[in-house]
């Protein structure tokens, strides 16, 4: 990616980290907070910077997220992937939520180009920018990682009083 | 070889010693690298790479052992690596050295050989809460052994262990204090003569985690009085997988073994086994030979600057670094005790460190970010991780600028 003058090779890699997208989820991540009436929640936690998200899922009773929340801190990218990942998993059904997630998580953590994403998750390209930053992969996949867990775990259903 | 050249008023030593480390002459994306990240490991000299790399073409064999010129070339330069860390931190003997592979082993070590067959029920260890995870969990897997008690003395907001709080706790059910000499989350020197000498009067034995300190000022563990000082070999310019435990001989003496194997003794039969004396009952199996010659040449070099003279440059450097951090707008410092090395964690805005440390390696910048193995730290300050730059002696003004530079960056690129 060439950018007019200002910016070195360098800059553009870290500008294609930190898009606009990222930057706008980061500070204002979607559905943020505890989902009260939620039917599984998993938790995610990325030791090496201390990323701790816990993911809250709303499921009908015909298998469909009718809602979902995080709540928790992380970097920029970890807290801008959660606050994505609600945003397009409300109103799914759950095995479609574990087909997105398993080709997120292909696609952010493998050195294959990329290939297109369907348009429902064409938003998430904004992720990619992580693929040149080995050491923040996991920070962009925990949540998708959580949302799996959630829906697969052992311990998956929980209740919320 | 290291220089040594007077700043232009004269009034302290300014060293020059980026030249001698190799790994410093390179870019990092595209930029002259600045490494901020000491703390977590220190560069090595040329020195010490040559150290190792002329042993290992010319001079290998096991020590201790052969009679063939080798081993005795060998075991001549494990020893005198071994003598040169007794004169470098003034022990008494050369028995008080024994190697380890790093602070972390001996710190365990003494928590199984020292304190665990004297400790039970009632009894306590009293550590400090801007203690290294390698201070604290040694601790509370020997609690969990022996039914003993840790006590923590906490901190104050500056980072600072609160003197009374610490005296407080130094009852006779103490069996040891273990503390760090420097803070390697936030620089605090802690004030370990006068602790020491507060330990010895309520008959308390104390460990002192030097890892921190012993690259940065001279340590005289004999003037100090401690019982147990540990520090690495890689944050002082060594290799990985070495490091020292001091301890006062007589205490060593009554110590049992802490692993068994070759080298750790005189006699083997079925029947029993007789240890070998003071250092190498504490010295099962080959030992890390290459890195100990490393770790030897690396005291030489430090040995040769002085380390009044590090001392001296660095507290210039840090309170440059300080003075820098603190007119920038937007960043936060933690850990701002009087007296302080080496070390300065901060934040930048609402910006997460490891958001900001990322940014600043693509500017050539390494600095260190997360919780630094001192998760307790963290939680006292409600943070989940700081943004740490950590100096060694071949840091520079120009670095601290570079710096800050990178953060004004991070700042346009994140707000």
């Amino acid at each position: 990616m060439m950018v007019a003058g200002t910016h070195d090779a360098n800059a553009d890699d870290v500008s294609d980290l930190y898009r606009e997208l990222i930057i706008d989820h980061s500070r204002h991540p979607r559905h943020f907070g505890q989902l009260d009436n939620a039917t599984h929640v998993a938790e995610g936690i990325n030791p090496l910077c201390g990323d701790r998200l816990r993911l809250y899922l709303q499921l009908d009773e015909d298998d469909s997220i009718r809602d979902a929340s995080f709540e928790g801190s992380g970097c920029a990218i970890s807290v801008a992937s959660a606050s994505l990942l609600t945003d397009l998993v409300i109103g799914i059904d759950t095995s479609r939520a574990l087909a997105y997630s398993k080709e997120i998580t292909e696609r952010l953590s493998t050195a294959d180009a990329p290939a297109d994403l369907a348009v429902e998750l064409e938003k998430l390209m904004a992720l990619d920018g992580v693929r040149r930053f080995p050491s923040r992969v996991k920070c962009a996949t925990l949540a998708w990682h959580a949302l799996k867990s959630a829906l697969l775990g052992k311990q998956a259903a929980v209740s919320t009083e | 070889m290291s220089t040594v050249r007077a700043n232009a008023t004269g009034s302290s030593p300014m060293l020059d010693c980026r030249r001698d480390f190799p790994a410093l002459q390179q870019e990092i994306n595209g930029h002259r690298l600045v490494y901020l990240d000491s703390a977590a490991s220190a560069q090595q000299p040329m020195a010490v790479i040559e150290a190792i790399a002329e042993y290992e073409r010319h001079n290998h064999a096991n020590v201790h052992r052969g009679v063939h010129t080798l081993s005795h070339r060998a075991t001549d330069a494990y020893e005198s690596a071994r003598d040169k860390l007794r004169a470098f931190i003034n022990a008494a003997s050369r028995k008080e050295i024994v190697l380890t592979s790093g602070t972390t082993e001996s710190i365990n070590l003494i928590a199984q050989s020292f304190c665990r067959p004297r400790i039970g029920q009632g009894d306590r260890i009293v550590i400090t809460q801007l203690e290294h995870h390698s201070n604290i969990v040694p601790w509370q897997l020997l609690c969990e052994q022996t039914g003993a008690e840790l006590l923590i003395a906490p901190i104050d907001d500056t980072g600072q262990v609160i003197p009374d709080r610490l005296e407080h706790l130094l009852t006779e059910e103490v069996r040891l204090l273990a503390i760090a000499h420097v803070s390697n989350a936030l620089g605090t020197i802690n004030p370990v003569a006068d602790v020491i000498r507060l330990a010895k009067s309520r008959n308390v034995p104390v460990l002192i985690d030097g890892a921190q300190a012993v690259p940065h000022m001279p340590v005289d563990v004999q003037d100090l009085d401690c019982d147990f000082y540990a520090f690495s070999g890689h944050k002082m310019f060594g290799p990985t997988g070495t490091g020292v435990l001091y301890g006062k001989e007589a205490l060593l003496e009554d110590m049992p073994p802490w692993k068994g194997g070759g080298d750790m003794i005189l006699e083997v039969s079925f029947a029993g086994t007789t240890f070998n004396e003071l250092p190498y009952k504490f010295e099962a199996g080959t030992p890390n030979i290459a890195g100990v010659v490393g770790l030897g040449a690396a005291v030489d070099y430090l040995s040769d600057i002085g380390m009044n003279r590090v001392s001296a440059y660095e507290k210039e450097l840090l309170t440059i670094l300080m003075d820098r951090l603190r007119a920038t707008e937007g960043v936060r410092l933690i850990g701002t005790a009087e007296h302080k090395a080496s070390v300065q964690s901060f934040l930048l805005d609402d910006i997460h460190p490891h958001d900001l440390g990322t940014i600043l390696d693509h500017q050539g910048v390494a600095i260190r970010t997360g919780h630094h193995c001192a998760m307790p730290v963290m939680d006292y300050f409600g943070v989940p991780g700081t943004a740490r730059a950590s100096l060694g002696l071949y840091n520079t003004v120009d670095d601290i600028e570079r710096l800050i530079e990178a953060l004004l960056k991070a700042r346009s690129i994140l707000s």
